[in-house]
């Protein structure tokens, strides 16, 4: 290494740019998907999964807490999990995702077009993407 | 602009970068794949119609799902050394081992989990 004092560089002295906060953004919300998703699985667990479900439907319904995952198991009744409240944290981990995936596609195109005007373009369709996704993906929470 | 790399496709395919570059590549492959995943998924709920039910078979086919749950096993623990190293970078020098354990617990749990998608995949 020629310079292996960067590598260890504290996190404080690094400056903040966007791209430092989008950094950070990804680091931070990987930990908030961890936190969401283990939020799911308490969830199902204390509305009674662990009689009614397999381990397969369970972890379906932490990934994405939406009920039309649930609707094919042995759940017998629908209505504790399609309250507001878990259309929230459905909506929370479908907007965290989103971001974290779309700025990593922004990340992979960054590698293979170095030009300016291609990177503009990039960054367009990211937010287009980002949008269109989310707002179709809160619809489907919203609305099932 | 392009991009210039002075590298042959056969030098980049002998690249010797190892441990870490697999998991780097790796954790590209698996973003990608749930990234197709989630959008088609999303779409197709929205859709509905042949389309919809279409890619619910594809999603239901058990070579499928052992991709998609390659994809998000490895993302998710990689990630998560990636994160604990970047977030306290003085482990950056215990990267090597960082990755063993990350093998040490996706192997086992991937392996389970294939072997129960294929006995029921097969008929099981």
């Amino acid at each position: 290494m020629n310079n292996p004092k960067s590598r260890t560089l504290p996190l404080s002295e690094r400056g903040m740019t966007f791209e430092i906060l989008m950094w950070y953004f990804t680091r931070l919300s990987a930990l908030a998907m961890y936190a969401l998703i283990l939020f799911g699985l308490i969830g199902a667990l204390v509305m009674g999964a662990r009689n009614q479900m397999n381990f397969a439907d369970v972890m379906r319904w932490a990934f994405m807490p939406n009920v039309t995952h649930i609707q094919s198991t042995n759940v017998p009744e629908l209505a504790p999990w399609t309250t507001l409240f878990w259309k929230a944290v459905a909506g929370a981990l479908l907007l965290v995702a989103s971001a974290h995936g779309v700025h990593g596609l922004v990340v992979i195109a960054d590698d293979y077009f170095a030009g300016a005007g291609a990177r503009k373009i990039v960054r367009l369709l990211s937010v287009v993407m980002l949008v269109s996704v989310g707002a179709i993906g809160l619809y489907i929470i919203w609305t099932s | 602009m392009g991009l210039s790399r002075n590298v042959s496709l056969w030098t980049g395919l002998r690249y010797k970068g190892q441990g870490p570059y697999l998991t780097f590549i790796l954790h590209r492959i698996g973003g990608l794949g749930m990234g197709i995943f989630v959008t088609t998924h999303i779409l197709s709920s929205y859709l509905g119609g042949q389309v919809g039910l279409f890619l619910n078979s594809v999603y239901e086919n058990w070579a499928f799902q052992i991709f998609i749950f390659f994809c998000a096993l490895f993302h998710a623990i990689n990630g998560l050394r990636i994160t604990i190293l970047d977030l306290f970078p003085k482990l950056i020098e215990h990267e090597h081992e960082a990755i063993w354990i990350e093998w040490a617990v996706f192997l086992p749990v991937f392996g389970v989990a294939a072997l129960v998608i294929v006995m029921t995949g097969l008929g099981g």
